[in-house]
């Protein structure tokens, strides 16, 4: 029994640590995707915010100045990614695409610079702290590896996804901003005569996509691995973008839709450590499948924002 | 029309220029309008009276000249500096947020809140509710703007100007989308407003609306200004002759032909749209031979859902279609085109009927290509295409001759008679024009006008759906009066008379 | 036929042309920029990278290997791009190819041209088939191709690892299988050269012995063929015109007779046979076996650039994926020569897709320089 409750347990503690970071990348993804432009360039923002938070990280040897230049670096790229698709009118997916490759050569391009020609960071001194055992003193809250301990004493990224979450939620529906967010991306030309700046909110928007997806790639680099290497980022960012349609442009629903990554993702681990007898390889295709399964018998034609993707041009005033 | 306050001016425009790029659209036009006022803006579709406005809107910057507000030079750089400024407008298109409610939607931009940037949306829709109220606009603050209907959606942008303190208000085509009585409602409303001391700027091209409501009108043609006058000294005829720049003949000119057989039954028809709702409701319908039938109605009731039922691209819930005695209800677009000879001119030609990047030749051939001449065993073959095409742009006069040109290049009438030329070359037993003039100037009117009526000498049967009660009435032999979904009364041409068609298009009885 | 003349200047003229080479001129500039403020000598570098490129036969044969796959990926994306289909997927279709085919090389026994043939078709059919999957979810299901196409990379990158760890199939402990039969290479002169007599002879020949001394193959020929198939059926074909008309406007294709969710499914069949090719090309010619991958190789990613760059034509395609080649073979060389990141090539080609997606900049740029002639 014991093993059983603790067996879930550790599902349950994969799967926060494995959607944490695709819940930061996603959540910019509704922010972005609200305001009406489309960002297939998480990517490379989660990338290049992985490289360059593990690389702070190492030299300043305080994980949370590391956490945070990773947002900027991610929010960079997001400007470039503003730059063209609000001012210049650019193919966004085209645009994404160009932040992917950006990202990543960005990042290793450095990489080789500052780490001696490897495409890796040393190990950081430093990881996200486990707040509770910062609070509390390591296993005195719960005891060491029980239930408790498994599920909730977890990096501070984790929590602060979860309050991401709500705050994304709370500035969405509740504030006048996240109204004019909405209102903007559904219709932009009558949020622009009402005198909205259709160009403020969707910079605004598309650099915080940037900080957050940033920040994903922090939440995997110097949390839940210790280091950043050229395979630590590898479809993440498509896979939060997965989530935010499946997630319906909500960020409770991309919460929902990252948590089911991270459980498909946790039950592999777990099914491959217990020695479930299907080939571990083809086990790894579980959370793919299962979000095209999601996807099809599910989801289906969800109802994007009605102007995400077209241009806005106001013309020449 | 006793409210005007002649001292008092509220707007000048002087000398207005706009060009964009190359093209002139507003050449030195000039406008004044009194406290109190109604004033039209009378013109053809591109004559540049939207641009005009937009310009006072602060949606475009003009090249050159003055707009003056209540005496002062004012630059009017984006519409809040507008809004400061007392102006408001009312778009021809609704600017309004489908997914939002009412209140939401006028609010937007000056909302209320709260500590920390919240919304207070109960004090929203109690402002909502108090200029509601005060101007006689009814509406339900917390209706979604996608449940409620076209003249309450009119009434939320009138009320998003008036919580923004509007003295002075554009109202850009505002009849275009109503029924007859919600057009008396808003001739209620206007007179409410102007007697609060308010301006009202009409921009239109109905010549009767005019003469309604308006106490000035100022005429503009191609971007320039052609005179100003006051409304009750001119006839609706001298008004047509200054807006067009030539004298114009209200009524078209068509031969009495006698009806042929029946060519398609519609029976018990229902057609859901896309939010579910049975949009088409029960319709019947008989289309004959030689003859144009009419569909008159306000549009949103369930015209387009006919038209797609009718070519297929819309699933039928139940009733049936029949071409002669033959069940077409559920054949595909193609079989309904190529094997029952029914042809459409889209209501919306650039989403419908266009394909905009393709050149002119390549859209005359959207549903023949697959036929010889112009491919065999699934080649095209270019020669005979652009042969074709040329001799298509010969007879249906697409300027410029030039058919390599991509579609979007064209001019809004010469891309319907790239559409008319494919339909009518393709020979169709039956021909479905929806809108076939919408946004056309005065000169392309008359053509598609003359291109259906040639059909209908030829003995096709044409069906004619327009939300222009005019149109209908000049070019229809029997006119049918949609409501909700269903046909309400069928009237023959020559009995029709504005007022008991306008009754039935609101569901009245004739 | 004058009206297509004329279209065919104003393309060249204001068109896409004039802003690809805008484009990669800025690339160019901004990855020079760039490897400046690293501390190296941009002309440099690309003196480096232009002698890695044509200095000797070899390199250039190497560039034209490094291009093979990406030119086919880049067909594959351009194809469905057409039909306004977004193909991220390229990369597993691609990985899907080279299983088939790697497969179909190693376990069938058949003559040298039809073996050649049955493996490359097999991995088509395959590849199709995980494209034409992608295509029935949007037209049947409206699942985003984009969304599904990601997942089925993943999926495809499993089953190819997976695959490898069958003991008949893959080398136990290596990572690797088998390498395919000789019957099913497409080498050229692939075992001649190994022969006494073909090195006695290329002892004669050093021109053509550094050509040989990189795994020359077919390849590239196929790849000539294939955008000239893709700009044939688009072009030519009234498939081609259908996919076109849905791709730039679905409803008044729909409208027009066309079935906007068959030439989905037919676009993606299409598009995964091509990317299938090029990876089934990859292993017959050049890698004769697939590996156990810990990431995506990148084929498929490329392929969109390469798309991209090369205005989803055919034979922008060719031009594009050379230019992609080129850099990336000789863009590697900077880094044991001058010590300089290589990955400054990821930044140019980003650079260049980011120029390529704002037509509206280049324009501007255009006209800004022409007003400035003219005073």
């Amino acid at each position: 029994m014991e093993t059983f409750v603790n067996d879930i347990a550790f599902i349950i503690g994969t799967t926060l640590m494995y959607s944490t970071p695709l819940i930061f990348a996603a959540v910019g993804g509704v922010i972005t995707e609200r305001s009406g432009i489309i960002n297939i360039g998480l990517e490379g923002m989660m990338y290049f915010g992985a490289f360059v938070g593990a690389a702070v990280a190492y030299f300043s040897g305080d994980p949370w100045l590391g956490f945070f230049c990773a947002g900027l670096a991610g929010a960079s790229l997001g400007l470039l990614h503003a730059i063209a698709t609000v001012s210049f009118s650019a193919e966004q997916i085209v645009s994404g695409i160009a932040m992917n490759f950006l990202g990543v050569g960005f990042a290793l391009f450095i990489s080789r610079l500052v780490f001696d020609g490897a495409t890796q960071t040393l190990t950081v001194p430093k990881k996200i702290p486990l707040p509770l055992d910062f609070l509390f003193g390591e296993g005195k809250l719960f005891a060491s590896s029980g239930f408790m301990d498994l599920v909730f004493n977890r990096f501070a990224t984790v929590y602060l996804a979860f309050i991401l979450v709500f705050v994304a939620w709370f500035v969405l529906y509740k504030t006048s901003l996240g109204m004019r967010l909405r209102a903007v991306g559904e219709h932009p030309e009558a949020a622009d005569s009402l005198g909205i700046s259709v160009f403020k909110i969707r910079y605004g928007a598309v650099i915080t996509s940037g900080f957050l997806a940033g920040l994903g790639g922090a939440a995997m680099s110097i949390a839940v691995v210790s280091r950043f290497s050229n395979t630590l980022i590898s479809g993440h960012g498509f896979i939060a973008l997965a989530a935010m349609i499946f997630g319906k442009w909500k960020p409770q629903g991309a919460l929902l839709a990252c948590l089911i990554f991270g459980g498909a993702k946790g039950l592999e681990i777990y099914m491959g450590a217990k020695g479930v007898p299907i080939p571990s390889g083809l086990l790894a295709t579980l959370p793919y499948v299962l979000t095209i399964v999601i996807l099809v018998g599910w989801v289906g034609r969800s109802q994007p924002p009605a102007s995400i993707g077209k241009i806005f041009d106001k013309g020449e005033n | 029309m006793t409210s005007v306050d002649f001292s008092h001016k509220t707007v000048e425009m002087i000398d207005v220029v706009k060009k964009f790029g190359d093209f002139t659209a507003n050449d030195r036009i000039s406008l004044t309008v009194h406290r109190g006022e109604v004033h039209a803006l009378l013109g053809e579709n591109g004559a540049g009276k939207t641009t005009l406005m937009n310009c006072l809107y602060g949606l475009y910057r003009p090249t050159e000249g003055v707009i003056r507000v209540n005496g002062e030079d004012v630059v009017i750089s984006d519409p809040n500096v507008a809004i400061g400024h007392g102006i408001g407008m009312v778009h021809q298109h609704f600017k309004l947020v489908e997914p939002f409610t009412v209140a939401e939607n006028i609010v937007l931009g000056r909302e209320p809140t709260k500590t920390l940037g919240r919304l207070d949306m109960a004090e929203a829709e109690r402002q909502v509710a108090e200029i509601s109220e005060r101007y006689g606009l009814s509406v339900d603050p917390q209706a979604l703007i996608q449940d409620i209907s076209v003249g309450s959606q009119q009434r939320v942008e009138i009320l998003k100007a008036l919580y923004r303190g509007a003295e002075i208000l554009i109202l850009d085509e505002p009849t275009a989308v109503l029924t007859p009585s919600e057009i008396k409602e808003l001739i209620t409303i206007i007179d409410n407003l102007t007697s609060e001391g308010k301006s009202i700027i009409i921009i239109t091209h109905k010549l009767h609306e005019i003469k309604l409501v308006a106490d000035y009108c100022t005429i503009i043609r191609r971007g320039t200004f052609i005179d100003r006058v006051e409304v009750a000294k001119v006839s609706e005829q001298e008004l047509a002759a200054k807006m067009v720049g030539r004298d114009v003949s209200f009524s078209v000119s068509k031969s009495e032909v006698v009806q042929g057989d029946r060519a398609l039954t519609v029976d018990n028809l229902v057609v859901r749209d896309n939010r579910g709702i049975a949009a088409v409701n029960g319709l019947d319908l008989q289309l004959y031979h030689s003859e144009i039938l009419g569909i008159a109605g306000v549009d949103g009731n369930g015209q387009s859902q006919l038209v797609e039922a009718l070519m297929g691209l819309r699933q039928v819930e139940s009733g049936r279609i029949l071409l002669k005695d033959h069940d077409i209800t559920h054949a595909t677009p193609r079989q309904i085109i190529g094997d029952h000879h029914i042809c459409s001119i889209p209501e919306d030609r650039q989403k419908r009927g266009l394909v905009l990047e393709f050149d002119v030749a390549e859209n005359l051939i959207l549903e023949t290509y697959m036929r010889p001449p112009f491919s065999r065993r699934g080649v095209l073959d270019n020669g005979e295409i652009y042969r074709f095409a040329d001799h298509c742009a010969e007879t249906f006069d697409i300027r410029p001759r030039n058919t390599g040109l991509q579609a979007k290049s064209l001019s809004g009438g010469n891309q319907q008679k790239v559409i008319i030329a494919r339909e009518v070359s393709n020979n169709p037993d039956i021909l479905v024009a929806s809108q076939p003039t919408r946004g056309l100037d005065v000169g392309a009117i008359e053509y598609v006008h003359k291109a259906l009526i040639e059909q209908r000498d030829n003995g096709k049967a044409v069906l004619l759906i327009s939300f222009e009660l005019d149109e209908i009435i000049n070019v229809a032999d029997r006119i049918a009066v949609i409501f909700e979904g269903r046909i309400i009364g069928i009237l023959d041409g020559d009995e029709a008379d504005e007022n008991r068609i306008g009754l039935l298009m609101a569901g009245g009885s004739a | 036929m004058s009206s297509i003349g004329a279209s065919l200047k104003d393309k060249f003229l204001n068109g896409a042309l004039s802003i690809t080479l805008m484009s990669v001129l800025f690339g160019f500039l901004r990855g020079g920029i760039i490897l400046l403020l690293a501390g190296f000598n941009p002309l440099e570098a690309y003196g480096v990278i232009l002698k890695g490129i044509f200095s000797r036969p070899k390199y250039v044969s190497y560039v034209i290997i490094y291009s093979t796959p990406l030119i086919i990926t880049g067909l594959s994306v351009a194809f469905a791009l057409r039909t306004g289909l977004f193909n991220i997927g390229a990369e597993g279709q691609y990985i899907m190819g080279a299983l088939a085919a790697a497969a179909a090389g190693y376990y069938l026994k058949l003559p040298m041209v039809l073996h050649v043939f049955t493996a490359v078709g097999l991995a088509v059919i395959v590849a199709a088939f995980w494209g034409g999957l992608a295509g029935w979810f949007k037209a049947r299901f409206g699942v985003n191709e984009v969304i599904s196409t990601i997942m089925l990379n993943w999926t495809a990158l499993y089953i190819s690892n997976w695959a490898i760890t069958i003991p008949s199939f893959g080398r136990q402990g290596t990572g690797k299988t088998y390498a395919i039969q000789p019957t099913a290479q497409i080498d050229i002169l692939g075992q001649w050269k190994r022969t006494p007599e073909g090195i006695a002879f290329l002892r004669e020949h050093p021109m053509l012995w550094d050509v040989l001394k990189s795994p020359v193959n077919l390849g590239f020929v196929f790849a000539i063929l294939l955008a000239g198939l893709v700009w044939y059926v688009l072009n030519r074909t009234t498939l081609g015109y259908e996919l076109r008309a849905v791709g730039h406007n679905p409803q008044a294709a729909e409208a027009g007779g066309i079935s906007v969710k068959r030439s989905m499914v037919i676009s993606m069949l299409f598009a995964g046979g091509l990317a299938g090719a090029a990876g089934a090309f990859q292993v017959l010619g050049v890698s004769h076996r697939i590996a156990t991958l810990a990431i995506m190789e990148g084929y498929g990613f490329d392929g969109i650039a390469v798309s991209l760059i090369g205005n989803n034509s055919g034979p922008g395609c060719v031009f594009a994926g050379l230019l992609f080649g080129s850099l990336k073979y000789g863009g590697s060389k900077i880094q044991d020569v001058m010590g300089a990141p290589t990955e400054v090539i990821n930044i140019m080609i980003g650079i260049i897709i980011f120029f390529v997606a704002m037509p509206k900049l280049i324009r501007m740029i255009l006209a800004y320089r022409k007003r400035r002639e003219r005073n």
